[in-house]
């Protein structure tokens, strides 16, 4: 009866409803995207995964408010600066909580990055304040057009446009460029690349650093939408994992892709439900299809999950 | 001198400071003063400050000076209930009021109705905070009720916009799903209907699919209850969407940054309190407005930081005040009683008249809530 019940809440959903929720999802997938291919960067290279990507979205948005409204900075200072911390904070992730236990073929790291990025979220908490702050509007969400009877402002076409346009870089870096080709060599095999003259640590730390500037950007292409807290990239970290392992962290694409569908599914299934039912309904879907395709939907076997 | 008589004159002089010190009545509070709703704590404390000045420049209650005893609940209950504990039990608090928090107040309350002292709640708004089922009850509120603002929700929101078909936008915890059922009750009282019922979280991105729901089912205003950040999002997705749907809030969006976080639609969402320091003040609200400037450093009304709590507090305390000369005692149960006995008073939100009776625990009244909004980083009445 339920489940009848359902079925005609969904068929009830007309097309512009549709419509209005795949913009908002796909926007929102996107950024799960951009950040799961931070964990993907670093998992193609090292093997492992950076959890305090959540902490590092979080930071690129609280340093993006800090830089640009505090401090005053224009924009084309703050965003920079802001992702530069970024890096190195991600770097820093990886010098400490990675490293030591890798080394050791321990899997440590897991609780590790945790753990430095709860640290992180304290830590803003205290300087930045328990209060969540709001990004001023900007041409980016004041700009907008109709499109079928449907407002989208600049930054809903901004988010996927720069998900996917990193996405293309990041396939053509790695397959192009010597830096890329390095990364390739070290996660195929790590002594034959250092034999091979390869710097791998310094491979290893710059794919962390290229994790927190793609978490950092997202953080800042999300404020506008969001709130600026401590607290706002927590269940983003866990939705970009969820998208990382959905779409198989086998290539930039899949993982891409496996994001903006999670955002998708999320926002299709509020608006034919209510918001109630997004959490469970969406992670089951997760569920159900990483049963259906255990390596992912865009993965290949041989990949090992965490 | 020898042991025992410095014992002597250190028990002795403990003996003189105990005597003064029941000479005072003391006032409790137990609110939030620090976190994110400290100011709410700050502002009580002002409320209950000015009105302790004023009552001891006149020489005190019963001829005794007042005394105002604060504790931190940090909001947390169990914090908020070992505070009252304490300050029953080792500080002897002839009454106690509570904070911005209807959980915490909610802890406390089997304890003042246990122990027999009155209880002011003066701001948090949860209807079984006064209706409480115990009998006798020690609890009062001069504050807003959520069953009462839901009613001038509705009430509002039919006479301002002609509204028909309201949408409800709730947060989904105790306070969404208890203000559902007061809106459900009003609407059905004010022969309305409800488009829908959404209820929104405060980790939800893009609120746009929500509001499309209500949007297809017709909705003609949406009635908000929700805190700052999580309203904001609303407030966003609405704007993103184009939609100029009227928006009447419950007074949860004005404990934070809402301004800031919404931007310019800000504005366009009215909401309820109960006192505003705009406008022509009565005699009340020109002392105790020049009493804040004297003391806090405030320069006009718009300095005024939550002002629902400061209102609310000043009034209460004078009541309370009022209660204890009728009774002649710091006695909780003759306290009790004498709150029914108190005759007119000139307050800050209104001159009350009877305000308390056996079946009426409430200072206030829907007639006596104010809609305001929010205009350039001020909270100003709405025309």
């Amino acid at each position: 009866m339920r489940g009848l019940v359902f079925s005609a809440a969904f068929f009830a959903m007309d097309l512009n409803t549709f419509f209005s929720a795949a913009v908002a999802g796909i926007g929102l997938g996107s950024m799960y995207g951009l950040t799961a291919l931070g964990f993907f960067v670093t998992y193609a290279v090292s093997g492992t995964v950076n959890f305090a990507q959540g902490s590092t979205l979080m930071l690129g948005g609280v340093l993006a408010f800090t830089f640009g409204v505090r401090l005053g900075w224009p924009m084309w200072a703050a965003a920079p600066a802001s992702l530069a911390v970024c890096a190195a904070w991600s770097a820093l992730v990886e010098a400490v909580g990675v490293r030591p236990f890798a080394r050791r073929g321990s899997e440590s790291w897991l609780l590790a990055t945790v753990a430095l990025g709860l640290i992180l979220e304290n830590i803003v908490l205290f300087s930045f304040g328990k209060d969540p702050r709001g990004m001023p509007a900007s041409f980016l969400t004041n700009t907008g057009f109709e499109a079928a009877g449907l407002r989208v402002t600049l930054l809903q076409v901004a988010i996927p446009l720069a998900g996917f346009g990193i996405a293309v870089a990041l396939n053509a870096f790695v397959g192009r460029s010597a830096a890329g080709k390095a990364m390739l060599a070290v996660a195929q095999n790590r002594d034959a690349a250092r034999l091979m003259g390869i710097n791998v640590s310094l491979v290893v730390t710059g794919a962390f650093a290229l994790s927190g500037v793609f978490a950092g950007i997202a953080g800042m292409l999300i404020a506008p939408l969001y709130t600026v807290s401590a607290g706002m990239g927590t269940l983003f970290g866990i939705k970009a994992y969820a998208a990382a392992i959905l779409g198989g962290l086998g290539n930039p694409w899949g993982v891409m892709l496996a994001g903006v569908l999670l955002g998708t599914a999320e926002s299709v299934i509020t608006a034919g439900f209510g918001s109630t039912w997004t959490q469970m309904a969406s992670f089951a879907l997760v569920i159900v299809a990483l049963a259906w395709r255990p390596h992912g939907l865009f993965g290949r076997a041989g990949v090992k999950k965490v | 001198m020898s042991i025992p008589s410095k014992a002597l004159v250190l028990a002795a002089s403990l003996l003189v400071a105990g005597g003064v010190a029941a000479q005072d009545i003391k006032i409790g509070l137990v609110a939030a003063l620090t976190g994110a709703s400290a100011q709410s704590g700050e502002a009580i404390t002002r409320g209950l400050a000015i009105a302790i000045d004023e009552l001891n420049a006149k020489g005190g209650v019963l001829g005794r000076k007042v005394v105002l005893v604060r504790r931190d609940d940090e909001s947390s209950p169990p914090k908020g209930l070992a505070a009252a504990r304490e300050l029953i039990s080792n500080e002897k608090v002839a009454a106690l009021f509570g904070g911005i928090d209807s959980p915490v107040s909610l802890a406390i309350i089997p304890v003042v109705n246990k122990e027999k002292v009155p209880f002011m709640g003066v701001w948090a708004a949860a209807t079984n905070i006064t209706k409480n089922g115990a009998n006798p009850n020690y609890v009062f509120r001069v504050s807003a009720q959520d069953d009462l603002v839901d009613v001038k929700l509705i009430k509002y929101a039919m006479a301002t916009y002609g509204v028909k078909k309201p949408g409800l936008v709730l947060i989904n915890n105790p306070w969404g799903e208890s203000n559902e059922k007061g809106l459900k009750a009003a609407a059905e009282a004010a022969k309305i209907g409800i488009a829908g019922i959404e209820k929104i979280e405060p980790t939800d991105v893009d609120m746009t699919a929500q509001l499309t729901r209500l949007k297809n089912a017709g909705a003609d205003a949406l009635i908000l209850v929700a805190n700052a950040a999580p309203g904001a999002q609303m407030m966003k997705a609405r704007e993103r969407m184009g939609w100029k749907v009227p928006v009447v809030s419950h007074w949860g969006i004005s404990g934070g940054r809402f301004d800031e976080l919404v931007g310019p639609t800000a504005g366009e969402a009215h909401f309820v309190q109960t006192y505003s320091f705009f406008g022509t003040l009565n005699d009340t609200g020109k002392r105790v407005l020049t009493a804040m400037q004297a003391k806090y450093g405030v320069k006009t009304a718009a300095d005024v930081l939550a002002p629902v709590g400061t209102a609310n507090a000043y009034d209460a305390m004078n009541l309370i005040a009022r209660a204890i000369e009728k009774a002649k005692s710091t006695d909780g149960e003759a306290i009790r009683k004498a709150m029914y006995e108190i005759d007119d008073y000139a307050g800050l939100i209104k001159t009350y008249k009877k305000p308390f009776g056996p079946n009426d625990h409430e200072g206030l009244a829907p007639e006596d809530y104010i809609m305001v909004k929010f205009e350039g980083g001020k909270i100003v009445p709405v025309k």
